[in-house]
Order: structure tokens, then sequence, then C-alpha cells
């Protein structure tokens, strides 16, 4: 990065967030499950959404999923992000249910359509973070 | 519906507003003040008449307590304060409030009142950065992969078009309609005439959206006067009473909604309508939040202006503008009125109580009885709807 560039809006862990941010660290995406009613939830909260219990995991999940739909950024929000349009906003089915905003990469932005197979992939943003992000999944192909 | 329950509704009995656009060197303060005094001379009532004050926070001149700040700002002693924030859906909702302390007796006339300089504040850029980092995108999980506010209600847009075959050409037909209906009002922020070719050309933002699919920035500040129709009836203007309310939350964050294209203003709709014993078909004109073009074919969807997946088809012809079936945002909406932020919504409530007291002049709706007004906040997940009518028309 251009030391005159500036930096991107970088995530926040919190006492909530944080075990999100520390498995993405390690290359994990991982989501909160319900251990009552085995729910998957995302974004994370203290009590689940289905059943208002408050007991829970943190469980790594496939990182397999779709695009449910996107958005090909052509107008950066703000100079941080001015090299890298156009880029693929999506937000991303999960197999196991939850929906999560994200970018696809290792792709043509103006190829990604509703319905692709994703799966995920860690881009490194500084600092010791990674940032779940999205690439093409071959028919069955999974790393 | 007796002439008892009548006299017992809540009604508006003055509106003001500033015009909306650059209006530099103001505060959002200082827009407040013009348009509450507009309000509240049009009402036929002194400031000293006012005991309750409904605000909203002010992203431009942060305040504590809102309400109480600008309640003492214009020297008003209240007996009621409320302020409130549901992001789009506040400009209904300021209405709901202020009904429902009048109801339970709080209060006599509650002056509902917003207002920025979302435009002179600081540059546009910075505005659209501000709006993207700190706005309706979650800080930690969706901000850092660059959305803006446009390319969240893209995901809608997208998702419609794959399911529905809605085409961009529909979604520009909003804009067209909305440009078409500012140029009749002087209060406008753009009021030069646009065609689908211009919106389908103008330069991209956010697949599929180009700059004239999104609404605009701009300053201005709006107020309404709000009391019971008994009241009402012995001030100067013509009563238009609130007749039904709703709200529906699907979600906060757009990455949490389990369906894109249909809304909380399915439940928002279905509840004002039944509160008011009306259905779609009695509307004579809507005023239908509208921060981008997608939005409006999402909300006709949901309030039952047409079936699901409908809403581009319904559009085409002319059927929301001036003179079409439903008269749609006569005041040319977010899109081309203006679009100051959290007061953008309460844009539409003057406008539809201006159409039902016969008072809009060259986008006046013949004979408008019943108006429906719906806001929506956040990404298409927060709505507030509200009917309102001619005291002849319930």
């Amino acid at each position: 990065m251009q030391p005159d560039v500036p930096a991107r809006p970088r995530p926040f862990p919190d006492a909530e967030t944080a075990p999100y941010w520390e498995a993405a660290a390690r290359g994990e995406l991982r989501v909160q499950r319900c251990s009552a009613c085995g729910t998957h939830r995302f974004y994370p909260r203290a009590l689940c959404p289905a059943c208002h219990d408050d007991a829970h995991e943190w469980v790594r999940v496939s990182g397999r999923g779709e695009v449910h739909s996107f958005s090909v950024v052509r107008r950066a929000p703000s100079p941080a992000f001015a090299a890298r349009v156009p880029y693929a906003i999506a937000m991303i089915a999960l197999e196991e249910g939850p929906h999560m905003l994200s970018e696809v990469v290792g792709m043509d932005p103006d190829h990604v359509a509703i319905g692709l197979p994703v799966e995920v992939a860690f881009e490194d943003i500084g600092e010791g973070m990674r940032l779940p992000v999205f690439r093409p999944r071959g028919e069955g192909g999974s790393p | 519906m007796g002439k008892d329950l009548a006299t017992l509704r809540p009604a508006i009995a003055g509106i003001g507003e500033t015009r909306l656009g650059r209006i530099a060197g103001r505060t959002a303060l200082q827009l407040q003040a013009e348009a509450a005094r507009a309000a509240i001379a049009d009402a036929g009532l002194r400031f000293e008449d006012i005991d309750g004050v409904v605000a909203l926070p002010m992203r431009t001149q942060p305040s504590m307590m809102p309400a109480a700040a600008i309640a003492h700002y214009l020297g008003i002693v209240p007996s009621h304060l409320a302020t409130l924030d549901l992001a789009g859906a506040s400009g209904v909702a300021m209405v709901q409030e202020a009904a429902q302390a009048l109801q339970a007796g709080s209060c006599r006339h509650v002056l509902c009142v917003s207002g920025q300089n979302m435009l002179s504040h600081r540059s546009r850029d910075d505005a659209i950065r501000q709006m993207a980092e700190a706005g309706a995108a979650h800080p930690q999980f969706e901000v850092p992969y660059g959305p803006l506010i446009p390319s969240l209600y893209a995901l809608v847009a997208q998702r419609h078009m794959h399911e529905f075959g809605t085409t961009r050409a529909q979604m520009a037909e909003v804009a067209v309609a909305m440009r078409a209906h500012a140029a009749l009002n002087p209060g406008a922020h753009k009021r030069e005439p646009i065609t689908v070719e211009d919106v389908l050309a103008a330069p991209p933002v956010s697949s599929p959206f180009g700059v004239l699919d999104c609404s605009l920035v701009s300053d201005g500040a709006c107020a309404a006067v709000v009391t019971m129709s008994d009241r009402a009836r012995d001030l100067p203007r013509p009563v238009v009473q609130l007749l039904g309310f709703g709200q529906g939350l699907s979600h906060t964050h757009v990455g949490e909604a389990r369906n894109l294209v249909e809304t909380g203003a399915v439940r928002s709709g279905a509840q004002a309508f039944r509160a008011s014993g009306l259905r779609p078909s009695d509307i004579d004109v809507a005023m239908l939040y509208d921060c981008f073009t997608i939005t409006v074919l999402v909300e006709l969807e949901d309030l039952g202006f047409c079936p699901k997946g409908e809403g581009g088809r319904f559009v085409e012809g002319g059927r929301i503008r001036l003179g079409g079936e439903l008269p749609v945002n006569t005041h040319g909406g977010l899109l081309s009125g203006g679009h100051p932020g959290l007061p953008g919504g309460f844009f539409h409530v003057t406008e539809a109580v201006r159409q039902l007291r016969g008072e809009a002049g060259a986008r006046q709706v013949p004979d408008a009885r019943i108006a429906l007004v719906h806001g929506n906040g956040g990404i298409i997940g927060m709505h507030a709807t509200m009917t309102m009518g001619r005291a002849d028309a319930a």
C-alpha cells in the first residue's frame, strides 16, 4: 500500500465479535450456534433469534455457499478503496443457513452472478487481521 | 366511522418547509427554526400554543437530547418531548408519536420538526464517505468491504431483477417520474427533466445503479403541527386527519436479511390499512420512500398496490406519474425533490397534506381525498406507513 493511501476501514473486535475475528486470523470461518435449538446465527448476538436461549458455541462452518446477490462497486466510497474499483460486494448464503456480506475475489467482477458457488478465502488486512472473502468454487471442489 | 370517533382522531393542522437543495451558511437548527415557524403560522397558532415537540437527531449538529434542545432553542415550553430515530421511517414515525401523545392527553399541539444541512455541512464526497462508514452498513461486518449505501440497495435490485425479470428501464421510470414531478415543485433540488435513456446512460455507481437511480444529498428542514381533529376544526387550515399507522421491521443490517425482496412494509402497510379500514385501491396519492429507484418498486408490491414481483411492470406507462392511476411523490421525492438525510421522509408527509388540502398547485392530484405515506429506514429493513384523509373522506 502506498504510504499516502489511507487505510481501509478495519474491523474493531469487541467482546461479542472477538471470537469471529480471532478465528478469521487463523483462516477459519466461525459463527455462533445455539446450544439449545442448533440454529446457526450471524451477526453475533447474545440470544438465539429463534428460541432466545443464551447458550451458544462458536462453530466452524464449511465456508461454502453461493452468491445470493451482488453489486459491482464503480465509485469508491472513500479514497481507501479508489485503487480497488471495480469490486464485487456480495451477499453470500452459507450452506449452514446464515447470510453474510462479503466480497467475491479471484474472478472478473463483471462475471459474478447470483447462484455462483463460492468458498471462503482470507484476505490479509495487516496487523494480524484477515478478512473473510469468497472465491468461485468448482463443482464438488473444496480445498 | 361515527362522528364522535372522527373528532377524536389526530390531525395535521399546519406544515412548513425550507426549500431543498444547497442552502449554504445555515445550521441544522437554523433550518429547523424556519420550518417550525412556518408550520406554526400555517396552523394559525403561536409558539406559546405548542406544548409538545417530536424531533430527530442531527447528524450535522450532534446534540444531547435533541427534542429538548430544539424545543429550548425555539422557546417552546413543553409538556411532552420525544427524540426518535428510525432512519428513513422517522418522518412517519414522528407523526405517529405525536398522535399517540395527543391521544394520551399528554399535550395539545405537537410540533414535529427535523432538518439538516447535509449538503453544505461538508463536501459531497465527505458526505458520501460518512454515510458509507457511519451509516446503515454494519461497522464491523460490512464497512470493511467498502460498500456504498447504493451498493447495499443494489443487492435488493439485483435480486429483484433475478427473481422477477425487473429491468433497469423499469427502475429508471421511477427516477424519470420523480424528476417530472420535481419540475413542478419550486422548492425541489433538481428540476431539469430527464429521460429513461439519461438514467441508463448516467455514470455507474454500483451495479445496477447509475447516479440517477440514487437520491440526492441536500440541505433542508420540514415541520408539521399535529393536534386533535376537534381542535383542528377551529384552526384556519383544512383538516387533514390521521387515519391509521403501522410499523414493520425485517432486519437492521442488510447482511442479515433473510429475504431481500420482501420487506417489513408488508406488515406496516397491512397494519395501517387495517387500522383505517382502507384498501390500496382507496388511495388517491401515495408518498413512498424513494432513496433508490428499486425501493419504490418493492414498496408498491409490499404495500399491496400490485402483486409481488410486478412493481417494475406497475410503474410502466406513467402509472405513478401525475395523471396516472396512482401518482407517487408529487413533490419529486428523495430522488429529485431532495434528500437531507433523516428529515428526508418527512417531506413526503407535508406533500401529502398539501395534496389533501388541494393546495399542490400545478402538481395537484384532482380531488385527492385519501393519501398513504410510507417511510423506509436502514437498508430496506425498517418500515412505517400511515394513511391520511380529508375531514370529509372518512
